[in-house]
């Protein structure tokens, strides 16, 4: 950047900047696309098993899991996905029974997302577990959403009741101060953590508001293994 | 440090020690400060970022002394931020192949490593004036001390603000982590320690020389 | 589609809650260096904010267009070299028709475009998946949290050039330091907005 510049430059400089940027955009994109592509099956395996290990630490009995998508027309397996629909992931035990269902959820926490997949019973009406997926949450604090037993008490049965139009919660699910829950479909926090647990209570109200309406309509289709 | 064609320097260990010490990066230049900062807060997460910063700085450095004849000089500095780009994405979906956990970790961290100062400035500045071999070599260097500094900050920063290090609990359950250690002020003040660690020992060097000089007379 | 977050705590979560220098450790380089005089300062944070919004517009139309190819994998590349020509082109206009405004701001504007500061809100609304309103608004709000900062440690250095530091503590060590108090006052807006 100190040298001095030349005065005008002659044309045969002006091809050799473009044939070096052109080729360095080459090289690039090349490289690039090459990376793409070879680690695309380590991702998504890797992914995967992220996905396996929380359904399998909400439901342990899981045999097999299958996925659905929810449209606009119901519940489609989840080869057909179209971006911006919801995933929902059906577990079924040895005998082909629906032992529950496990969908993801996020929100903005304190430090960043925090992402969790949660599983749903059709039987309870109840969420009956998280596991999370992603957190960035403060050590000692925020983070305990994965360990603090009786944080996780709450989902063992978080009344989620669909109303008798069917169409939203019968009571939103909420999070209150730590040691004033009384009611089924409250979140208590942790204490000095609250905004971490009032993330996970609002993701936690907003995914099922989304999705259990129009998993209930479409439930007798998946409730044996298809 | 001018060096004519006809005689580069010799490539010597000083070429690599040069950048951890007395070149530093974190300490000396103060250069790559935004994800000295922000991911030192565990010994594992620094050491991974150092590492991949480290790697991206030495794949730069010897582009940059390879192709230093070649490059029209106008265009040199467009051309070094898009192959320092395509070398950060290159990493970035390496380690989200590796390791979902440290992928989430770092987070957008690793993609900001195109604008770390640190390698612009020394490819820049540094490399593309050398040969290859000093040029990587000391892009080595420069990049060691990079871990080494945000090592020195992530350990710090853990063993104090959580009580643990890289992972394994160093103190017993009674520890009281000094929690403000792990949060982005812990950072600054953690850093600012250090460089004060760093400079009152410069100085005390300093002054052990000039007194020496003055009593053997030695102008 | 975009997130469930409203216009007003995203802005106030850039400007305040997570300050894209002091939580965030963005803009640190420049930060540490142009902040040593307030008249400094405040052009060089307005500069800033200006370029980040740039950016963030044309980083947005970009992901649109990269999604739409199934391109995704060049988007840092794509983003980087948009905002460095974004820079040029600004600097250019800038020049032409508002020769005063340039003048004053003329010699941070090329630096601005590696600073990370301005990479960052682009790759973080697309990671957030804001649309386009909220876009705007946290680039904005990540702008106006630069200037907050900067000017805060650009009034506390001056006002130290009248005090007696000891001298091992002169330069870097007592800007970080300082850097790290305003962090720790900022970090009382935790939960602001929601």
């Amino acid at each position: 950047m100190s040298a001095i510049q030349p005065m005008a430059p002659p044309s045969p400089a002006s091809r050799a900047m473009i044939i070096t940027l052109g080729g360095v955009a080459l090289l690039s994109g090349f490289l690039l696309a090459l990376t793409y592509q070879l680690t695309l099956p380590y991702i998504e395996a890797n992914q995967r098993l992220a996905v396996e290990r929380a359904v399998l630490k909400i439901y342990p009995q899981t045999e097999t899991r299958v996925g659905f998508v929810l449209g606009t027309n119901g519940l489609r397996p989840a080869e057909t996905a179209a971006p911006g629909e919801i995933l929902v992931h059906a577990a079924y035990d040895k005998t082909g029974e629906l032992r529950g269902l496990v969908a993801e959820a996020a929100a903005h926490g304190y430090a960043g997302v925090v992402r969790l997949l949660y599983g749903y019973s059709p039987v309870c009406q109840c969420i009956t577990g998280i596991s999370v997926l992603q957190s960035t949450e403060t050590p000692g604090f925020g983070d305990k959403i994965s360990t603090d037993p009786d944080f996780l008490a709450n989902f063992r049965a978080l009344d989620a009741r669909l109303d008798p139009e069917g169409n939203a919660l019968l009571h939103p699910i909420v999070t209150v101060k730590h040691g004033t829950k009384t009611e089924a479909w409250q979140v208590d926090a942790i204490s000095g953590a609250t905004i971490t647990s009032k993330a996970v209570g609002r993701m936690l109200n907003q995914s099922t508001q989304a999705l259990l309406p129009g998993v209930a309509r479409d439930l007798d289709k998946i409730r044996s293994k298809p | 440090m001018a060096n004519t064609p006809a005689n580069p320097p010799p490539v010597t260990m000083d070429t690599f020690l040069e950048g951890i010490w007395r070149e530093n990066p974190i300490f000396v230049m103060m250069l790559g400060m935004c994800p000295t900062l922000a991911v030192s807060n565990s010994v594992i997460n620094a050491i991974a970022m150092g590492i991949a910063t480290a790697l991206v700085l030495v794949a730069a450095a010897a582009f940059a002394s390879l192709t230093r004849k070649l490059i029209p000089h106008q265009v040199r500095l467009v051309t070094y931020v898009v192959v320092i780009a395509t070398f950060v994405t290159v990493m970035d979906y390496v380690i989200h192949a590796i390791s979902l956990d440290l992928y989430n970790a770092l987070g957008a961290f690793i993609q900001l490593i195109v604008v770390n100062t640190l390698i612009l400035g020394r490819v820049e500045g540094h490399a593309s004036k050398r040969p290859v071999l000093p040029a990587v070599v000391n892009a080595a260097g420069v990049g060691a001390g990079f871990v080494l500094g945000l090592f020195c900050l992530g350990a710090v920063r853990e063993l104090l603000g959580n009580g643990t290090f890289a992972g394994f609990h160093i103190f017993g359950p009674q520890f009281q982590p000094w929690l403000v250690m792990m949060l982005p002020p812990g950072g600054f003040f953690v850093l600012g320690a250090w460089l004060l660690l760093l400079n009152w020992i410069k100085a005390r060097g300093a002054r052990r020389i000039a007194e020496k000089e003055v009593t053997h007379g030695i102008g | 589609m975009g997130s469930d977050e409203s216009l007003w705590t995203i802005f106030i979560n850039a400007v305040l809650v997570n300050n894209f220098v002091l939580s965030l450790f963005l803009g640190l380089c420049s930060y540490l260096g142009v902040s040593a005089k307030y008249n400094t300062a405040l052009p060089m944070g307005i500069a800033v904010t200006f370029v980040i919004m740039v950016g963030s517009l044309c980083a947005y139309w970009l992901n649109v267009l990269l999604a739409y190819f199934d391109l995704e994998f060049l988007r840092l590349i794509s983003y980087i070299v948009v905002i460095a020509s974004a820079v040029q082109l600004v600097e250019m206009v800038m020049k032409k028709y508002a020769p005063a405004l340039f003048r004053a701001l003329g010699i941070y504007l090329p630096l601005i475009a590696t600073n990370c500061v301005v990479l960052a809100p682009p790759l973080f609304q697309t990671a957030r998946g804001y649309d386009l309103a909220q876009s705007l608004v946290f680039s904005l709000g990540a702008g106006c949290g630069y200037i907050l900062a900067i000017v805060l440690l650009a009034g506390l250095r001056e006002r130290l050039h009248l005090a007696n530091v000891p001298s091992v503590a002169q330069g870097g060590a007592l800007t970080v330091m300082l850097a790290g108090i305003l962090s720790l006052a900022f970090m009382g807006f935790a939960g602001l907005g929601g």
